[in-house]
């Protein structure tokens, strides 16, 4: 129990912060070990889990978000079915990209305070309040990321204000951009970008959507080593999912597996290399 | 130099208790009842913003009768409780009843020691899952906790509403037969209580993670029809 004026209110990274429960992700102004401008940690020797490509594209009814299941440690794939697209809450979905210990702690805070600030407040924080809580994570780890952890999430989540979707990118220091259209981040992010920037139609439909953010992961992979592909064998396939007015849905893992399947196909007949 | 009074502290006890039940009883009862899906709890409450029963965590419910702003500091810190431990431990260690056992010291705690008792009578709900049942925490101003595996009545007038429900209450019952026994007890013979003045939420199995849900407008009307 707080104090009128101690009372952290709905603020849960605060409240912890108060509490000292240790968090990776909520950190603030505490040095990140090796000191201030201490030797990068992710230099050769020390490696750590990575998270590659990313992507998020709007369409007439919400948005689309996909993200491959690599996770490398340096050249070495250090995890095969690593799932990099996360519901932030009913109607928003954050990806990540980076240094995949903090980033997936990271959505974990992020996830707890959206959730914690309606069950608080008894209202759903705007997506506009939920991409700037987002941010302020991202810049308490700025720290982190100097010394090569950097996190880099990408938003995207159903305004039921707007009646739209929106997506939001976010940069090492927490510095937020919102995107008219689609975009990509991850070690994979330029080419997943140039397959959606050559696809991409506005007001788009759902199948549509689907289908050019799976090609755009398909190329990425073709070209980043740390970015995986559809796994045929394994039957590990990239996460996809949409975020509209009826909020958070994965898509069905036999669709995106047959869209992968269809896609090859098309193309081996259209006589291009798949 | 005035010499403090003696006041036997079984004056003091009687004193604080009365004042406590007197103001509980000034506002309006709540009843929670276990049906074949969940829990379901009932509030006379006119007001549509200052709710009386809310969700703590996934399969946890919170409902306090007596002075709001009491009941809702205690909401909080409920919500602050669980959702510290969900994220330091995981998300299944979060439990009703540690979080029953830390309301009722904390009220016991203000009951004995502070100037003024909490005017509240809090509950706590969890809807059960695998080896853990379901189960209602009903816990006094004084701190005294109890708990009950069929229904729950708190306010002021407790016996002749847990009387009229007791003589409906059925094992397994669907939840528009709940609902409208509670109504029916809430209101007495006296009177009758619309959708209007009711407050109604359950926690339900099959709504996914977070099992609680309002029951409000054209939903409560038909489940009450």
């Amino acid at each position: 129990m707080f104090s009128t004026t101690e009372d952290p209110g709905p603020d849960f990274a605060g409240l912890i912060r108060r509490l000292q429960v240790p968090s990776g992700a909520a950190r603030t102004g505490e040095q990140a070990p090796g000191g201030p401008g201490g030797p990068a940690v992710g230099g050769p020797g020390a490696e750590f889990r990575h998270g590659t490509t990313v992507v998020a594209l709007r369409f007439a009814d919400g948005i689309v978000m996909a993200g491959d299941r690599r996770a490398t440690e340096g050249h070495v794939i250090a995890h095969r079915s690593m799932e990099k697209v996360f519901p932030a809450d009913r109607y928003s979905a954050v990806a990540i990209a980076g240094a995949a210990g903090p980033a997936v702690e990271m959505v974990r805070l992020f996830q707890t305070q959206l959730e914690h600030y309606e069950k608080v407040e008894g209202v759903v924080l705007s997506l506009e309040g939920k991409a700037n809580q987002l941010g302020q994570m991202v810049r308490d780890h700025l720290p982190m990321a100097m010394q090569g952890l950097a996190v880099v999430p990408l938003f995207a989540g159903y305004d039921l204000a707007r009646g739209t979707g929106r997506i939001f990118t976010y940069d090492v220091t927490g510095g937020h951009y919102e995107e008219t259209e689609h975009n990509a981040t991850g070690s994979g992010g330029r080419d997943a970008r140039t397959t959606i920037k050559l696809g991409y139609r506005s007001g788009m439909d759902r199948d549509a959507a689907v289908e050019l953010a799976i090609e755009s992961l398909y190329e990425a992979a073709d070209e980043d080593s740390a970015t995986g592909g559809p796994d045929l064998i394994r039957g590990i396939y990239p996460l996809v999912a949409t975020v509209t007015a009826d909020g958070f849905t994965t898509v069905p893992e036999e669709e995106v597996a047959e869209r992968f399947a269809s896609l090859i196909e098309r193309r081996r007949n259209e006589g291009r290399q798949p | 130099m005035t010499m403090p009074y003696y006041v036997a502290p079984e004056q003091v006890m009687k004193d604080r208790a009365e004042y406590a039940q007197k103001g509980i009883a000034r506002g309006r009862s709540l009843i929670a009842t276990v049906y074949d899906q969940g829990v379901a709890i009932v509030a006379e409450n006119p007001s549509r913003s200052l709710h009386k029963i809310s969700e703590i965590y996934d399969r946890i419910a919170f409902a306090g009768v007596g002075k709001y702003n009491e009941y809702d500091q205690l909401r909080v810190s409920g919500i602050r409780h669980a959702d510290t431990k969900g994220y330091a431990y995981s998300r299944e260690d979060v439990d009703a009843r540690s979080l029953a056992n830390l309301y009722a010291q904390y009220l016991g705690q203000v009951f004995t020691h502070e100037m003024k008792p909490l005017e509240v009578e809090i509950l706590v709900a969890e809807l059960g899952i695998g080896s853990r049942p379901t189960q209602l925490y009903h816990i006094a101003y004084e701190g005294t906790i109890t708990d009950e595996d069929r229904y729950a009545v708190l306010g002021g007038e407790t016996e002749s509403i847990a009387e009229r429900l007791e003589g409906q209450w059925r094992a397994g019952w669907t939840l528009p037969e709940a609902l409208r026994a509670a109504v029916s007890s809430l209101a007495g013979p006296d009177q009758t209580l619309s959708s209007a003045d009711l407050e109604v939420a359950v926690l339900a199995q099959g709504n996914g993670r977070r099992a609680f849900k309002r029951v409000v407008d054209a939903e409560l009307e038909a489940q009450l029809s």
